[in-house]
């Protein structure tokens, strides 16, 4: 029995009924881990996550590219094909529109067809390949309408323009096609299709990575707005922490497959506790206020097919112990910080360590990826 | 052009002896029968031995085109380009291949610019025996590159396909071949913007290292203000093919003159303002939305730029007829800045007011030709 009501009835009111999880919590990811089959082995691209999404909360996944933050939300929003493979965990959503919790990764190919879109939208990174290049932008529009509520073509046309209105794109743009359009028109687009149903959680890989600063400042404004005036949640994916710090309520710090640090904005700006997080912070120049003495972070990420025991950051970490390859992943909360929420995978590093002295530069290594 | 009051100086002069110059420079391209599309209009600048100069602007300014008329692979307009004190003349495939043993240009995608079916080792090897002649012993000069670029052991890497290194090994191959000619100039279009964030901080570093070993005139291209910032000398901020705004990279960032600098600066991420930039500007934006709006998309188009005064004027707050009607000369603000506004002493009151020569009440001179000592 499908735990959805009639189709039809998505704009009546939103029926809350206490399950399980809180109900303020929309999405809580347990124990996720997704595998990569290849022929030299498996690549374990997302390892024992466990993340909730509140209600109006925004997110962000911060890490670089390869860390496995796609990952984790393709693999929780069941996006994923061969050779991907879900091995372990549990997805559970509960949104306004469904009458109890339900697991996403056990559901049947209508129930994930009913809830992609009108539960869990997405925006894609690369609006140009994400869009179809044949059909106009009203039609694209319109045929997620219709395939997702019973609405006439009238209807869906009118909705389709005051969507673009929505967006800030004039309507006279409902007839072109998107190489017409340039890239932060496009991926209004996309933000406004992602809205069309009204969905509880919106999925941002990288929405404004390809854009430049001023455009981008003015889609995650119009974001902002759109969150605040629709009440969605949002997962922001991006490897741009310094744009994080500004958007999100909660930040999660990703590393090697794993979260390694997950605090509020604030908490991961001002007091970072995983060496990681830190590396990144130290990582980019800032235009505002004094200069920095700047660091990054030497070498590479490890090889996921082979990871090293313990602490994946162990190989790129200026803190390092022989204890770290002993330690055992979890997320503890930070000893010293007064919200229990703040929690670091790092046992041995607080906010307040000082930094170890700086090291030479390093030449690089051979072998990560190939060999 | 002839008559001027001031020169201005290139912050980037300290550093080394000139290089190379464009002087009024100019790029049109044909876009459909009637239209012309200005991709670059009367932009001169110079690049010093040592120093960097970075060229910002956002996509479509005409910052790239500009770096490839510099590389001699695009003809140029109008103007002239002066490598060492001789003109520069690309018309033969002979001088394009001598031409390029001075200037070297680095792309933006590392992927895109190795060939996948070939080794390191070939890739480094070709513009050896191309640009050092017969006589050098060429395993020990690749070698030696690699070593420049701390790919290390190079014997291990030599023999790795492209799809086999990371990113930024990949970005350090194309740096190596580069250094292969043993150029004085270095051109770098987004060198590191497809990088990530934790590694662009270790290839900026490693630019820097080169630049200071070989005395390389480096143009640093990008969109990011906040590493020109940390990395260049001088920075030129471009808009619509033209150059805005110029002068030291601390000055430009931490008190932009020209309204578009100010944009760009303003747009910048700034984590220091947790949420609440955003989050103040949503609620302005929403109020004053029409105008805002219809502005940004004029810009996200290059084209549509203005083509006639000045090119920001669609977006710009203190656009008035005079703006519309006339496109603004690079005006002086100070020995090393300028900017082409015509509002300068109300988009930057306390700039123009420092400068003694025009006491703040209008905007000075003009700039012509640059001094080049």
């Amino acid at each position: 029995m499908s735990t959805y009501p009639d189709q039809a009835a998505t704009t009546a009111s939103p029926v809350i009924v206490p399950g399980a999880v809180p109900p303020d919590t929309v999405l809580e990811i347990r124990d996720l881990s997704v595998v990569y089959r290849t022929s030299g082995g498996d690549v374990r691209a997302v390892d024992r996550v466990n993340l909730d999404l509140a209600a109006g909360e925004v997110i962000g996944l911060a890490g670089e590219s390869g860390s496995g933050k796609s990952t984790l939300v393709y693999g929780a929003s069941r996006l994923l094909r061969a050779p991907a493979l879900i091995t372990s965990g549990s997805v559970r959503y509960s949104g306004r529109r469904v009458t109890e919790p339900v697991d996403v990764l056990t559901m049947k190919p209508d129930e994930l067809r009913r809830l992609r879109w009108r539960e869990i939208a997405i925006v894609f990174q690369s609006a140009m390949n994400a869009l179809n290049p044949v059909l106009n932008v009203r039609d694209q529009m319109t045929d997620v309408m219709h395939a997702h509520l019973r609405i006439s073509r009238d209807e869906a046309r009118e909705k389709a323009a005051a969507l673009l209105d929505l967006v800030g794109i004039p309507r006279s743009r409902l007839r072109s096609y998107p190489h017409e359009l340039s890239g932060g028109m496009r991926q209004r687009v996309m933000i406004a299709m992602a809205l069309a149903i009204e969905p509880e959680i919106v999925i941002m890989d990288e929405p404004t990575t390809a854009l430049d600063v001023v455009v981008q400042r003015d889609i995650l404004a119009q974001i902002v707005e759109l969150k605040e005036r629709l009440s969605f949640s949002i997962l922001f994916i991006t490897h741009d922490l310094s744009l994080l710090l500004e958007l999100a309520d909660r930040i999660a710090v990703m590393y090697a497959g794993q979260l390694l640090e997950i605090g509020t904005a604030e908490e991961i700006h001002h007091e970072p506790s995983h060496p990681y997080t830190r590396g990144l912070l130290n990582s980019f120049p800032s235009l505002h206020g004094p200069r920095r003495e700047l660091a990054g972070i030497p070498g590479s990420p490890p090889d996921l097919r082979n990871p090293p025991p313990g602490c994946p950051f162990l190989p790129r970490c200026g803190f390092g112990t022989a204890a770290c390859r002993e330690v055992d992943m979890h997320l503890l909360s930070v000893a010293t910080s007064k919200n229990p929420a703040h929690v670091t995978a790092c046992p041995f590093v607080l906010p307040e360590t000082p930094a170890p002295p700086k090291p030479q530069a390093q030449p690089e290594t051979v072998g990560e990826l190939g060999a | 052009m002839s008559e001027q009051t001031h020169t201005l100086t290139s912050a980037a002069a300290a550093r080394g002896p000139l290089a190379m110059q464009a002087i009024s420079v100019s790029k049109d391209f044909r876009i459909g029968r009637h239209q012309t599309l200005h991709a670059v209009r009367d932009v001169s600048f110079n690049l010093y031995r040592g120093a960097v100069v970075a060229l910002v602007g956002e996509s479509g300014s005409g910052k790239s085109t500009a770096a490839r008329m510099l590389a001699g692979q695009e003809r140029l307009t109008s103007g002239v380009i002066q490598l060492d004190g001789k003109r520069v003349e690309v018309t033969s495939r002979g001088d394009f291949r001598r031409y390029k043993s001075h200037v070297q240009l680095v792309f933006q995608d590392p992927f895109a610019s190795l060939n996948p079916v070939h080794t390191v080792r070939y890739h480094l090897e070709r513009p050896v025996k191309l640009h050092q002649g017969k006589d050098v012993d060429v395993d020990a000069e690749v070698v030696a590159l690699m070593e420049q670029v701390r790919l290390t052991p190079a014997k291990q890497f030599l023999v790795k396909y492209p799809h086999e290194l990371s990113g930024g090994q990949r970005q350090r191959v194309s740096f190596a071949r580069a250094l292969a000619a043993h150029p004085s100039v270095l051109l770098a279009d987004e060198p590191v913007s497809m990088l990530d964030v934790s590694i662009r901080l270790e290839m900026l570093a490693l630019l820097d290292d080169l630049r200071q070993r070989f005395k390389l005139a480096m143009l640093y291209i990008t969109h990011d203000i906040a590493s020109a910032r940390y990395f260049a000398d001088e920075v030129l901020v471009m808009y619509a093919g033209e150059i805005v705004e110029r002068g030291p990279a601390e000055e430009v960032t931490q008190h932009p003159a020209h309204p578009y600098t100010q944009l760009l600066v303003a747009s910048a991420p700034d984590p220091d303002n947790l949420g609440s930039t955003l989050r103040r500007k949503t609620h302005r934006s929403s109020a004053a939305d029409t105008s805002g709006r219809a502005g940004a998309e004029a810009a996200q188009k290059p084209g549509s730029a203005a083509t006639v005064g000045c090119p920001f004027s669609p977006r710009c707050p203190f656009a008035d007829d005079h703006c519309y009607a006339e496109d603004p000369a690079l005006l002086q603000i100070s020995a090393t800045r300028g900017a082409a506004c015509w509002h300068l002493d109300e988009a930057a009151p306390e700039l123009v007011a420092k400068w003694p020569d025009n006491g703040g009440t209008s905007p000075s001179a003009p700039i012509g030709t640059e001094s080049t000592n």
